[in-house]
Formats: C-alpha cells, sequence, structure tokens
C-alpha cells in the first residue's frame, strides 16, 4: 500500500465546520467530550439555544472562576451559566424534548458510524468495562439531525467511518451527518456520500485509509 | 392541621424495609439529598434497591451507601464517574446487581409510574443491546420498544423550598429527576433549605404540588 499523505484539521476545525451548519433559532445538544467545543464557535450574534439534558435550556458558558454554581452544571456535570432567556425543567421534559423530536441537532461522538447510519458510542463490548450511557441512546434517536464529531481514524489508524458497527450500537440508523478531520460525509440511502474533504485531499487519499465506500455527488 | 416539616428526619424513615426500593434524585453533584442519603445509611434496612442516575463518587452519600453493602441493585444510567469506586469495586466483584438504563428512559418510567401508566413505547435503545428481549413494536413506520414503570416504596429529593403543605419549588438544574420521583414514590421525602408559610410560594411557580410529597425535612445553612 502506498503512504498516502493526509492532512487532517484540528479539533477545534472541525467545530467550526459544525458551527457553521448550525442556523439561527436552532435548539442545538452538544454531547459530552469533543462535541461541547462547538460552543466555542457559535455566532454571538445568532440566537442558537442549547440544550443540557439534565434540565437547561440556553445554557451559557462556563463562569467565572468563584462564581460557579453547584446547581447549575452541564451534562459532563462542569459548572456553566444561564443565558436571559433560558429556563429550568425536569427530566421528563428535557428528555420529552428529545424523545419527542424537538430538538433541531444534537452532535455526539462516537466510536464508530456505520454506511447505514448507524451509531456505536457508549460501549466498547469490553467484559470488563463498566457500562454507561446516559442521554446517548435517547439523543440519537430523538434529534431531528444527529451529526456525529470524531476524528476519522482511530489512534492506531483504524477507519472509524466502516460498513457495519462491530462495537454495540447506540442506534440504528439514526446519524445524517458525519464530521471527522478529513472531511465531512453525508448519510444517504447510498451511504456516505463526500461533502467537502479538507485541504485540498483527494478522494482518492480518503478513500485508502476509510473502511467504507465514498462517493461523490 | 396539616404539617409536613419534620421535627426529626429518621421520622420519615419508619415503615423502611429489607428489600425497599428508593428513588434518589440527584444528577452529578447538583440536586443530591445529601442529607436525606446520611439518614438513611443510618438505618438498618438491607438488601435495597436504589434509583438513581449516577452510582455515587467518593465517600459519601450514595457511595457510602454503597461501601455499607446494603444495596442488592442500583437501576442507573451513568455509573461511571469519576471516583466512583465504591460501586467498581462491587460491580466487578458481582456484588451488586446493574440494570443500566437509557435516561430517558429512566425519567419516562419514573413519571409512568408516577401518572398510572402501565408503561410505554419509545424509539430509543431499539436496535441495541439494552433492548434485548423486550416487546418491540412498528407504530406509523417506526421501531419502537416497551418500557415498563419503575416504582418506588421510597423517593428522597432535594429541593429549594416547601411550605408545610409540601409544595415544592426547586433550584436551578437541581430540579433535575425530583419533580418525578416525587410522584412515582409511595414515601417522599424532601430535603430542603428552606420553608415559607402558606399562601407564600407563587402559585403558578410551584413544581411539584404537596399531593406527591409526604414529608419536608428542613436542613438550613447550605
Amino acid at each position: 500500500m502506498t503512504q498516502v499523505p493526509l492532512k487532517p484539521i484540528t479539533r477545534n476545525e472541525i467545530a467550526q465546520k459544525i458551527a457553521l451548519c448550525i442556523p439561527e433559532g436552532s435548539y442545538v445538544n452538544l454531547g459530552i467530550g469533543m462535541p461541547t467545543l462547538v460552543a466555542n464557535y457559535l455566532p454571538a450574534d445568532k440566537d442558537i439555544f442549547l440544550h443540557s439534558e439534565n434540565g437547561i435550556l440556553g445554557m451559557g458558558p462556563a463562569p467565572q472562576k468563584g462564581q460557579e454554581d453547584w446547581d447549575l452544571i452541564n451534562a459532563g456535570k462542569q459548572p456553566v451559566t444561564l443565558l436571559p432567556g433560558g429556563a429550568f425543567f425536569h427530566q421528563a421534559d428535557s428528555f420529552a424534548m428529545m424523545r419527542g423530536g424537538h430538538l433541531d441537532i444534537c452532535v455526539l461522538g462516537a466510536f464508530q458510524v456505520s454506511q447505514a447510519g448507524d451509531l456505536a458510542s457508549w460501549h466498547t463490548g469490553e467484559p470488563s468495562a463498566i457500562p454507561a450511557v446516559g442521554g446517548a441512546m435517547d439523543l440519537a434517536v430523538g434529534a431531528k439531525k444527529t451529526f456525529v464529531m470524531m476524528e476519522h481514524l482511530t489512534k492506531e489508524g483504524v477507519s472509524k467511518l466502516v460498513q457495519t458497527c462491530t462495537y454495540p450500537l447506540t442506534g440504528v440508523a439514526c446519524v445524517a451527518m458525519v464530521f471527522t478531520d478529513l472531511g465531512i460525509f453525508e448519510i444517504t440511502p447510498t451511504g456516505f456520500l463526500v461533502k467537502e474533504l479538507f485541504n485540498g485531499m483527494s478522494l482518492e487519499s480518503v478513500q485508502a485509509v476509510t473502511n467504507a465506500q465514498l462517493t461523490l455527488n | 392541621m396539616i404539617n409536613k416539616i419534620l421535627t426529626q428526619m429518621s421520622d420519615a424513615f419508619v415503615g423502611l424495609k429489607d428489600g425497599a426500593t428508593i428513588m434518589i434524585g440527584g444528577f452529578g453533584g447538583s440536586g443530591i439529598p445529601h442529607d436525606l442519603i446520611d439518614c438513611l445509611v443510618e438505618q438498618d434496612a438491607k438488601e435495597l434497591v436504589i434509583i438513581t442516575n449516577n452510582a455515587g463518587s467518593g465517600e459519601t452519600g450514595i457511595a457510602a451507601l454503597l461501601k455499607s453493602r446494603r444495596v442488592r441493585k442500583i437501576v442507573c444510567s451513568y455509573p461511571r464517574m469519576a471516583d466512583s469506586h465504591h460501586f467498581e469495586t462491587l460491580y466487578r466483584a458481582g456484588q451488586i446487581e446493574l440494570e443500566l438504563v437509557p435516561q430517558g428512559n429512566l425519567a419516562e418510567r419514573i413519571r409512568a409510574q408516577g401518572a398510572g401508566l402501565g408503561g410505554f413505547f419509545t424509539q430509543t435503545a431499539y436496535g441495541t443491546l439494552l433492548a434485548e428481549g423486550k416487546e418491540t413494536r412498528l407504530i406509523n413506520g417506526k421501531h419502537y420498544v416497551f418500557e415498563t414503570p419503575l416504582a418506588a416504596d421510597f423517593a428522597l429529593v432535594r429541593a429549594l423550598r416547601a411550605d408545610r403543605y409540601g409544595n415544592l419549588v426547586y433550584r436551578k438544574a437541581g430540579r433535575n429527576f425530583g419533580p418525578v420521583m416525587a410522584m412515582a414514590a409511595k414515601t417522599t421525602i424532601a430535603q430542603v433549605s428552606e420553608v415559607v408559610e402558606i399562601g407564600t410560594l407563587d402559585p403558578e411557580a410551584v413544581v411539584t404540588p404537596g399531593i406527591f410529597v409526604q414529608h419536608i425535612a428542613l436542613v438550613r445553612g447550605e
């Protein structure tokens, strides 16, 4: 196999790409981990409402040091703030926002996404791992659009875009778009459709490291 | 005169038996009824089933309850937290049963019990390990999984303010599971920081009406 020069973008640059795809007026849930970076790139002059599964709409950035309020935390249990016009509600209402199809977009991390839009993000399936799921399964199938934000390859260089997930699923056929450090891919009835490849990379070079068929329009 | 304010917190746990199911509110560190959990740890009942979002961390609260080895089973969505070592030790030793429930199913199963429903169909977890063996149904072209209600003998919740009728308002995201757990348990005990006179709470702003609350534990100075 020939060595293919990949020119990945940074996590912050992926976050920026996702932020550009979020229209004004959207109600958005950003998953724990990498997706929280997206909040840093949402345009300040647009009204975009961040939802936190523990019962917040209109979630704002982290408070100043010393101003933390431990009754005001995000899904990752980190202190946050509430923006003017925000609201609090209980868990059943919070998840009704997801499960009832009221949230416009959620952004989740993943271990694998299949060409059918199956998502694997919660469990490696290893017997020694303590399983924990939180709100991932509710978000994955509940939001109108589920975006995935992840590195294209594992640390070992294995493709996270796959034909069929080998890790336990979080949701079936639930992913709309995948944003990786190599490109943006839409899930279509015929598999991964390339929307953008970064830094001028060719389809061949990205296809060479991807264990699923990529197609151009 | 109805007065749900406890003079002694432990009075609320009269009737707690071995094998009881107890819901405990809170998400991460927010909305946790710390003093009620401490009081529960001091009781003798064994073989408890605990329904709560996280499995405790550090040495206090739910972690202390687990450490006392009086919990047979925990029903939760996210047992793994920073420093959740008491749960991990018991789980790896096979000394505690874990029923892992997606967080929305957890909330809705609790709410279903409170609303007297026999269960509900949801799209969450369809086709995953957490739906294995469960009844499914195709509704309007989409796959749904049947989920049953979760009931409890006791619910321990944390609110900000109460009156003697048991009406509650909460504080910020500390509200989390409080309102649904209060509806689902036979006996709900709310830990509050402040008790006000009847008529003081704005009726438009009451979140949990007193019908769902049996006891109020006032713990000042927090």
